[in-house]
């Protein structure tokens, strides 16, 4: 112990300990930090962002700025994650054809192989919530009816009972929730896409994710039968004052025309 | 009704044979309810033939066809608000908590047999009978049908509208939806906005706070007996009234105000009528069959935390929901409580005011004409272009705010603002019918002035004709005398004038407020602007005699 206090104040002794400390920080880093995230920049994973990079700078670019940046025309990307690229990408929302109140759904414009790769990118960004698995949002197993009170809770107030969809202000809007696969959705709950509030797994965990989604499934999916006859859009009694005004009411004045002109009078002539 | 043996000996006295059957039958029935002076006074009543007369059968057989199935669904309804599980078999719904009313009508459209197609005749048919009543009452608005006798028949169809309406509101109350939870929700805040006693009233008919455990059952009580109760009887008397006063008639040749030309009530009528409640019961069926209407499955139990977007009430009442849509949230802080001006304006002033100003109108125009007399020929509605218009206006104002009401579909549908399509209910609200009543006024005086045209020069026939000069005219045929006269039947007021202030004395005559706005209104409705003269017999002479055309 003499020996190192004598030395204390060696001209070097800084540079010594400053070693050490460095010496110490990085071997504990390199003992937990998580270990994929450093070796990702091998071969497939870094290619794959390479590819997605040039996609990027071609099609995204313009709105979002040469690094994913953000400009006035488009929000900054970083820590958006895979799932929001995958969301907004692969129903066709992005690239966007004009500015407007919201980004519609329309025709894709990549292949899912593209759109991994654009996900590789911005994911690459910054940490963000990734592409979910077919185990996490495939409807098998969920709890229909539990599904159904939590999308009435917090869904139904903007997408209506059974996600026919619903106005927003100034020109935006909740869209329909038919034919929207089950990945989507549980991409949009995720990320929250457009104008919608996201729910991320500390708000609503991954099962509630899946009854959700197993409800919209029975009761807005290709099987969904409607007992009644005719759904009339599922929008409730606006469509079904109009249906019972024209094809009712109508018929049935229709019906006392036939009445009246049929009149005992016809036969004297 | 006649006791007396001489009956029986009259019987006695053919016996050789026994009289028929029928015969004996309405013998025995005359006997105890003397239905023959009955049938003696009405079998021969006239009915006018028009398909617009019918309107009000449309009604009558759709509301006998929601109290039959109305019945058929008081079998299974349970009126109760106690918590219960679903473990019916309606999948999604499974293990759901929900309200025995939900719960039963749940049960009622899965497992009760024919219990979904019963419910959805029940409710299309209300849909039918309240826009059966809407387009009846304007049938007999246009016409100028409600005159003087039958102002109070016309109250009491008006009466029947107002409670078709309430009773249509409870009856969708009753299953405990999500969507009519919000429903009585909306009427709830209507009645907390009233100032003062709102809190008390809300607190005495939902049993507590909102949403208690009463309602269903006080709604069911209502819904079931007490509102239809009225109902019939109304209708009852509307009926007698319509017997009594005789029906109304178009103007045509042999038709006056002192007979009705028709057909007989037996047979005529009551195999058109018999013919007519099958088919009407026959259309609601089809379409019920058809088409969902209120499918509660989806919409699923309702729960005062939970709301849905395109939440609206039945037709009947979306004007109410037009108006709240599209009103400012206006409030008033006064010494800690809040008057809810967002909320009682629209509901508690305006909402009754579009009803009452269609109630009371008889009664302005008999105000203005001033006639007393009996009306039992209809007016063309271009032969009255005031009222016409202003019926016009009424209409516009209420598919206005019908827009209002749906302005969410109309925002999601055209692909609009939501806000823009509100504010132009804003401006409509006070523009629109002004717009729609001039617009009206002018197409009636141009069809006027068609007629006048029709009546001195005759009909268009299309054929060009060359004279020798080289001129072309175009030939017109004269109208014959039935069209003549159905065209020039009608009367035409004079404005009234407030007359000489000063009489031949030199004494002044004091001239009231109400005298003067009495005139004023009086020319709007009968002045130069108002209506085109008919033709005269003299002026047809002129034109007739002599020079052939013009």
């Amino acid at each position: 112990m003499k020996k190192l206090s004598a030395r204390r104040r060696h001209p070097l002794a800084a540079v010594v300990v400053l070693l050490l400390a460095l010496a110490a920080t990085g071997g504990l880093y390199a003992a937990f930090a998580p270990a994929d995230k450093a070796q990702a920049d091998d071969t497939a994973q870094s290619l794959a962002i390479d590819e997605g990079k040039k996609l990027y700078a071609v099609g995204c670019s313009s709105c979002h700025g040469t690094g994913g940046q953000g400009s006035s025309d488009g929000p900054s990307l970083v820590g958006v994650g895979a799932a929001a690229v995958d969301f907004q990408v692969g129903t066709g929302r992005m690239p966007l054809q004009q500015q407007g109140a919201q980004a519609p759904k329309k025709k894709v414009i990549y292949n899912q192989a593209q759109i991994d790769q654009l996900a590789a990118y911005i994911s690459s960004l910054g940490a963000g919530p990734s592409v979910p698995t077919e185990k996490q949002y495939s409807p098998d197993g969920a709890d229909i009816a539990k599904g159904g009170e939590l999308f009435r809770t917090n869904c139904a107030q903007c997408h209506n009972f059974t996600g026919k969809g619903g106005a927003l202000t100034h020109g935006k809007y909740a869209p329909s929730l038919e034919d929207v696969s089950p990945k989507h959705i549980y991409e949009a709950m995720q990320t929250g896409p457009q104008n919608m509030p996201s729910f991320p797994d500390t708000t609503m965990p991954e099962k509630e994710k899946k009854d959700i989604i197993a409800y919209l499934d029975a009761v807005n999916g290709e099987k969904t039968e409607s007992p009644g006859g005719l759904e009339l859009g599922g929008l409730g009694p606006v469509s079904e004052g109009l249906f019972g005004w024209i094809f009712g009411l109508g018929s049935l004045i229709a019906v006392a025309v036939w009445v009246a002109a049929r009149t005992a009078k016809a036969k004297k002539s | 009704m006649s006791t007396n043996p001489t009956n029986d000996a009259h019987g006695a006295s053919n016996s050789g044979k026994k009289a028929p059957a029928g015969e004996r039958v309405a013998d025995w029935a005359d006997g105890r309810l003397g239905i023959y002076s009955l049938a003696k006074a009405n079998m021969r009543k006239i009915f006018p033939d028009h398909w617009s007369f019918m309107l009000g059968e449309i009604c009558m057989y759709s509301f006998i066809i929601i109290i039959l199935t109305g019945v058929y669904l008081t079998l299974f309804f349970h009126p109760s608000m106690n918590e219960v599980e679903y473990t019916g078999s309606y999948v999604p719904l499974q293990g759901q908590l929900m309200s025995e009313a939900f719960n039963s009508t749940m049960h009622i459209s899965f497992d009760v047999r024919g219990g979904l197609l019963i419910r959805q005749i029940h409710h299309w048919a209300a849909l039918i009978f309240l826009a059966g009543m809407f387009v009846h009452m304007m049938r007999v608005f246009f016409t100028g049908a409600f005159r003087k006798p039958r102002e109070v028949n016309w109250l009491f169809g008006f009466l029947l509208f107002v409670l078709g309406m309430f009773t249509g509101f409870t009856g969708y109350s009753l299953p405990d939806d999500l969507l009519s939870g919000t429903g009585v929700r909306f009427m709830q805040g209507a009645i907390l906005s009233v100032p003062v006693v709102g809190t008390y009233l809300s607190m005495f008919l939902f049993g507590g706070e909102f949403p208690g455990g009463d309602f269903v059952a006080r709604f069911y009580s209502v819904h079931i007996l007490l509102l239809p109760g009225i109902m019939l009887g109304l209708m009852v008397a509307h009926l007698i009234l319509v017997f009594y006063h005789k029906h109304t008639q178009f103007a045509g040749p042999g038709k006056s105000n002192k007979n009705v030309v028709g057909m007989p009530l037996l047979p005529v009528y009551m195999a058109k009528a018999g013919g007519f409640f099958f088919l009407v019961f026959g259309v609601i069926a089809v379409i019920s069959a058809i088409a969902s209407i209120n499918p509660i499955w989806a919409i699923g139990p309702y729960r005062p935390d939970q709301v849905s977007t395109g939440a609206q009430p039945d037709w009947y009442m979306g004007f109410s929901e037009g108006l709240i849509r599209v009103m400012p949230g206006w409030e008033i802080n006064l010494w800690g409580h809040t008057l809810v001006l967002g909320v009682f304006i629209p509901l508690m002033i305006v909402f009754p005011l579009i009803l009452v100003v269609i109630a009371v109108y008889p009664f302005i125009e008999a105000w203005v004409t001033g006639d007393k007399r009996e009306h039992h020929i209809l007016d063309r509605p271009r032969n009255a272009p005031t009222r016409t218009a202003f019926g016009v206006a009424w209409i516009t104002w209420y598919l206005i705010c019908l827009i209002g009401g749906g302005n969410d579909l109309w925002a999601t549908h055209f692909h609009l603002s939501i806000n823009a399509i509100t504010w132009f209910v804003r401006i409509a609200f006070f523009v629109g019918p002004v717009i729609a009543f001039i617009v009206t006024k002018r197409i009636c005086l141009g069809l006027q002035r068609r007629d006048r045209d029709k009546v001195l020069h005759g009909r268009e026939s299309g054929i060009i004709k060359r004279l020798p000069h080289g001129e072309f005219i175009e030939i017109h045929e004269p109208l014959g005398k039935d069209q003549l006269h159905t065209l020039t039947a009608h009367e035409q007021y004079k404005p009234v004038e407030i007359g000489p202030t000063v009489d031949e004395n030199g004494v002044e005559r004091k001239v009231t407020g109400s005298q003067k706005l009495r005139a004023k209104l009086s020319k709007g409705y009968y002045g130069e602007d108002s209506q085109i003269p008919k033709p005269t017999a003299e002026e047809y002479k002129e034109i007739t005699s002599g020079h052939g055309h013009h």
